[in-house]
This record gives C-alpha cells, structure tokens and sequence, in this order.
C-alpha cells in the first residue's frame, strides 16, 4: 500500500532503527538499545524453544552465538513466530564452528518435523487392522492416506537415538561403532507428538505416498534400498498414526479390471 | 423511569492464557472471569493450523469468554499492513468469536522483516495520520471496532508535536477504535520519562477505555547509573501499578481487567491470586460507583423537590 509522502520521514527512521536492531555490533545508546535486546533476545529463545536437542548438544552459550548468527542473516519475514526457524537446519549445514557436530543440522530437521507435526491439522489415525482386512488379492491395489502430521527424516547418522537420548534427559550415551543411518518418523495422532524409527529406505516409501502413488508402487521404490523391510515400515507407519485413510482400487484401474 | 443503576455484571478480571496453564483451567474450573489470547498464538505454524492450541482454545472458548489480542500486526508501519498477517487475524476472530479484539499503538515489521518487539512511534500529524487509516483498514477488515493499547515506551522524539495522550484521543476519535489503557505501561513510561502517571490518566481520554491491562516490569540500570523500567510481564504487578488501578477504576468504574503475565510463567494458583486481587478491587469499585450513583441520583432529586416547592 503507497503511504503518502508525509510518512517518509517515519519509513526512513523505521528502516533505519530496524537495521540496527539486527546488525551484529550496532552501537545504539542505551534506551534505544533496550529494543535490540528485546528483539535478539526474544527470537533468540524462540529459537531455543523450538530446537531444544541442538541447544543441548551445543550447550547454551554457542547455541546462542549461533543463534544471533542466524537471526542476523534469515530474520523472521513472519509476525506468527511459531513459522521462525524453517530455515535454521539448512544454515546449520553451512555453519564451519559446528561442523564438527556433523549430525546437527539433521536434529535441526527432526525438531522442526516434531514442531509443524504439533501445529499440523487434525485428523483420525487407521488402525494396521484396516490393511490386514484387505483381502491378500487386492492388496497390489492399496492406497493410503497420510495423516497431515506425518512427515519423514532420514539422516546419515542415528538421529533417532541421538534425539531420543538426548530429549529425555537420559545419560548421555556414546554411539556404537555399528551407530549408522537412522529414518524418523514424526507422527501425531493426537495430543502427543511422536518420533519412532522407521528401516531404512522408508522415507522413499512415505514420499512415493505422499506423491499419491499406490501401496505398490510406493513399497517397490523402497525396496532396492538395502535394509528395507516392508512389514516392518507398514507396521510402524500404522502403529506411530501415519496413515489416515485406505483405499482399494481406484477409479482408474476398476476402470480396467 | 429512571436508568438501571444497579451494578453491572460484565467481563470483571481476567488472565491472559498460558499453555501451561490449559489444564489446571479445564479441570479446575476457576472463578476467573475471561481469558486472553494473543493471536499470533493461534495461527499455526506451516500449512497447519490445529494441534494442541486450538484443541485446548476450543474447550477453554466453550467455559469462558475470550478475548483476542493481537501482537504482530504492526499499526504504526510506515510501509503498510501486511494484507495477509490482516487475513490470519480476521480468520482467528472469526473462529472464536472473541468478546475484544485489542493491537498496540507501535510498530514490530519493517520491509516485511518481523522484529518481535513494540516498537515506539513519533507521535506527530503524519503518524497520526497513518494510524488511523491503518486502524480504519483492520476495523473493516473485522468488521467490528477495535482496542488500541498505549505502548511501554523508553525513549522520545524531538520531533513529537503532541502528547501520547492527545494522540489517542484524536485516534479514538477519528477512527472509532476504543482504547486498551494498561495501567503498567503507563508507569514504566511515566518513571522512564519522568511524568506523573496521575497526570498521564487525567489526561486519557478514560470515555474511551474498553479494556485495562496490568502487568509486571523489571528494573534495569544504565551506563549512567540511571534506572529504566522494562515492560517485561515475567513477575506480579508492582504495588504502585496497584494503586494507580484503584485510583482509575474509583473514577471511571471497573472495566474488562487483564492480568498480563508471558514470561517465567508462574504457576497456576499465582496468577489466579493476581487475578484475585483485581476482582476484588474491581469488586470496591463496582460498590463505590453504585453508591456514589444512588447519592447523585437521590441529591439530585431532593434538589428537584426543594426547588418545585421554592425553599
Ligand atoms: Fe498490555
């Protein structure tokens, strides 16, 4: 909207004082300062709020300095906080002080699935039994729903049990030798937000679902992943609340039968 | 004949919902009058807006009236509303049909960058000017008037050209909105500044005011060694904040009363003792008003009856 020319004065201030309010080492005496605090501070405990396992893994001194960073350069373009820090795990996969926590960005990635799952829409979660009644000859014809708060994580680190561990205040436990990929699935069927671990390749079953392809089609794309194991993804997905509606056939191929 | 002068019973005290608070509320059900939200709260998050907030919203709306704060839609912009932030809150006002819908007198977005505080505005003719088209812009966009709330504020312009209290004024006027005055902001500026918060509410335009807000502030203290009072509702109302509350509601009656309490959440039973202290006040003033309303009525009508009969 075009504001006439009497507020230029107030739109060249604001965009000025808004400048100083994010740039790192803005000098501002100190009642005007009360402001930047006030907005570093805030954004940088939503953050902390929102990405508790990586504050945890960095401790809250670098969390902070590397949360500044971010706010700095991605700062919020939404005044609904709970959308701040969709950006947060991309920019942990390029910050060089963390690289050595390799695994961080992708906790990023799992707490972010676990915070839109929260904010996600309702919606009924099916029962395995819903796949089982489905008579053995008409199974190459299934199709399942997502539940709106089902997404996928896969990493190349066990990021379920790094999160698991670390989420519950558990001692901290060193990672096996063995400790390799993990998938995530972030469910909420209800109230509760859950993470479970899916075998590996699910991700590109869930994301073939989610195209809208066929039980079929989907579980054939997983299963040239080494480690893939069908009955243990359905059960899971089922189990966690992934899955919110079955179908059998569909118009097209009854069409054809 | 005569006007209904006996007690009115409206929205008394309130408190503004927490999460954490959602199930002592639901399964408590305390005596509290109303509760607030903010609206950005209840927007979502991503292309969702259920879960958890809204399912406990619901049932809360259901027991108790509700009223809708909004704390990002940033009046005071010089680069204009941000259309579809003004779609997010009339789809949550439509949503839970709130008795109040308040916004600050402030700005938070810049160039479409959220800053995630009030800011403070130069209270100048162009400023003004903005404000109220901005506020003309949601009041339509709601179809309903609106509550603007005097901000916290800790420095000032040498450009002003009028005073907060005027610039509410004639916004109250021009624009129809109502006012929210929060009682705790008036004295951390007033403190900041170095004014009479007595004189700041004889100066209010008090006809105006739908909604009074209390809150706790904390003290800071500058290179200078100068002290400066922080809006930051993370702590009781302060005792001076309590008595400039009695002395308001003494003159103008009580009002819809909110305690504001956002950070270093206390636990249930402290706040609801907050929100007791201000029923309870609003209680005297409900009393005091009643009284002093029958006294007017009745003097006045004894005046009537020496006159008609020339003593
Ligand atoms: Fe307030």
């Amino acid at each position: 909207m075009r504001e006439p020319p009497e507020a230029n004065d107030l739109r060249a201030w604001q965009s000025v004082f808004a400048a100083s309010l994010l740039r790192a080492g803005a000098i501002m005496p100190d009642r005007q300062a009360v402001h930047r605090n006030n907005t570093r501070a805030s954004l940088s405990s939503a953050l902390a709020a929102r990405f508790p396992v990586v504050r945890r893994l960095v401790g809250p001194d670098f969390f902070r300095a590397m949360a500044l960073c971010f706010i700095e350069r991605q700062p919020p373009r939404s005044p609904v906080l709970a959308e701040y820090g969709a950006g947060f795990a991309h920019f942990l996969d390029g910050f060089a002080p963390a690289r050595e926590v390799a695994y961080l960005a992708d906790v990023a990635r799992l707490e972010w699935a676990r915070h839109l799952a929260f904010h996600a829409e309702e919606a009924a979660a099916l029962s395995i039994e819903r796949l089982t009644a489905v008579a053995p000859d008409r199974l190459e014809q299934v199709r399942l729903g997502l539940h709106p708060a089902a997404s996928v994580v896969a990493s190349a680190w066990p990021v379920v049990s790094i999160w698991t561990t670390n989420a519950h205040d558990q001692e901290v436990r060193p990672l096996g030798d063995g400790a390799g990929s993990e998938c995530a699935l972030v469910t909420r069927p209800e109230l509760h937000v859950l993470v479970s671990a899916l075998p590996a390749g699910s991700d590109r079953l869930v994301a073939a679902l989610a195209e809208g392809n066929g039980l079929a089609e989907a579980v054939a794309r997983a299963a040239t992943v080494e480690g893939f194991d069908t009955a243990t993804a359905l059960s899971v997905l089922f189990r966690s609340g992934a899955v919110a509606s079955l179908s059998v056939g569909s118009f097209h191929s009854m069409e054809l039968s | 004949m005569t006007a209904d002068r006996r007690p009115q019973r409206g929205l008394g005290a309130g408190a503004g919902l927490k999460p954490e608070h959602y199930r002592d509320i639901l399964e408590g059900r305390p005596g509290v009058d109303w509760f607030e939200v903010h609206a950005e709260n209840y927007m979502g998050a991503g292309n969702g807006a259920g879960g958890p907030p809204h399912v406990f919203l619901e049932r809360i709306r259901a027991r108790y009236p509700l009223a809708v704060h909004g704390v990002g839609l940033s009046i005071g912009s010089a680069d204009g509303l941000a259309p579809g932030h003004l779609a997010r809150l009339a789809a949550v006002v439509a949503r839970y049909q709130p008795l109040l819908v308040s916004e600050h007198l402030a700005w938070s977005t810049h160039a479409g960058v959220f800053l995630n505080d009030l800011l403070p505005l130069p209270y100048t003719d162009a400023t003004l000017a903005l404000v109220v088209r901005h506020v003309d812009q949601v009041q339509t966009a709601l179809g309903r008037s609106i509550l603007i709330e005097n901000p916290s504020t800790y420095f000032r312009f040498e450009t002003e050209q009028m005073t907060e209290t005027a610039f509410l004024r004639e916004l109250a006027r021009r624009s129809g909105c109502g006012l929210l005055l929060d009682v705790n902001n008036v004295f951390v500026s007033a403190v900041n500044h170095g004014f009479d918060p007595l004189d700041y509410l004889a100066d209010f335009p008090l006809e105006s005011v739908g909604e009074i807000h209390l809150a706790g502030h904390a003290a800071i203290e500058m290179a200078g060694g100068e002290a400066l009072l922080i809006d930051t509702h993370d702590r009781p109302v302060a005792d001076p904040v309590w008595e400039l509350f009695q002395a308001l509601v003494a003159r103008i009656g009580p009002r819809p009363t909110l305690i504001e309490w956002d950070a270093e959440i206390p636990t249930w039973p402290q706040l609801a003792d907050e929100v007791e202290r201000a029923a309870r006040l609003l209680q005297e003033a409900r009393e005091w008003t009643y009284r002093s309303s029958v006294l007017s009525h009745a003097v006045g009508e004894e005046g009537t009856r020496c006159a008609a009969t020339g003593r």
